[in-house]
């Protein structure tokens, strides 16, 4: 398991790479990417993510443990970056490992949905006309219904 | 004990975080402690429906109690990935 918050790029190609050695009896490797993307309308100058140093390695850590036990990850990396960023550059990216694709499918989703709204990050859209707080969404709240059922329990 | 201001909030106090002595039993007891002191602190804890609170850096709710703790930081619900 490995869990990075950072302000400079990563190399996705690289991480990938690292990532599928030494797993050899993990059938399905996963991964997103999130990408800062450009408004519609008024061009975005940057992005600026706010972290909570320490909370957010933390809590991070808690999200890709709870992911790890509950699809029976053979491994997990969390990559979050914070600080300015350009539209087209890559934010975070999460990568899955386990036997069946659909532990690592749904391990992927249960990351990203937590990271949305449980990790302490915040960000910033900065055009000409000013900045903005990006607002929650309700729906990043919803997505977290699905996963509260235990799946022992038939969820 | 230290309290912490994120985004908006931080940015409508005016600081990213304090020393404050209190004596305030729940997190909802320093908010009002707060608020009493400036206008910018009732302005940011205006409507606490909009504000998310972390304990010792874990997630918590205003109804917590304080004793013993070091760190509470003050929020807007987050917006990571």
């Amino acid at each position: 398991m490995r869990v990075v918050v950072q302000q400079a790029p990563f190399d996705l190609g690289k991480e990938m790479a690292n990532f599928t050695v030494g797993h050899g009896d993990n059938g399905a490797i996963v991964t997103f990417t999130g990408v800062v993307r450009d408004l519609p309308g008024t061009p975005m100058q940057a992005m600026e993510i706010e972290h909570y140093p320490g909370m957010t390695e933390a809590a991070l850590a808690e999200m890709a443990q709870q992911a790890s036990k509950r699809f029976s990850l053979g491994d997990v990396l969390v990559i979050h970056r914070f600080g300015r960023l350009k539209p087209g550059e890559m934010i975070m990216m999460v990568a899955t490992a386990a036997r069946h694709r659909k532990s690592a499918f749904d391990a992927a989703e249960f990351l990203m949905d937590y990271l949305k709204s449980r990790a302490p990050f915040w960000k910033r859209e900065i055009t000409e006309e000013g900045a903005d707080w990006v607002a929650s969404k309700d729906a990043d709240e919803a997505a977290l219904d699905r996963w509260k059922v235990d799946p022992d329990q038939g969820g | 004990m230290d309290v912490l201001y994120f985004a908006w909030v931080r940015e409508r106090i005016g600081i990213p975080r304090e020393k404050v002595v209190s004596d305030a039993a729940t997190v909802g007891d320093l908010v009002n402690e707060l608020r009493a002191r400036e206008d910018r602190y009732a302005v940011a804890f205006a409507d606490l429906s909009a504000l998310r609170v972390a304990v010792d850096q874990v997630l918590g709710d205003f109804d917590a109690p304080l004793d013993g703790v070091r760190e509470v930081a003050f929020f807007p619900p987050m917006t990571g990935g």
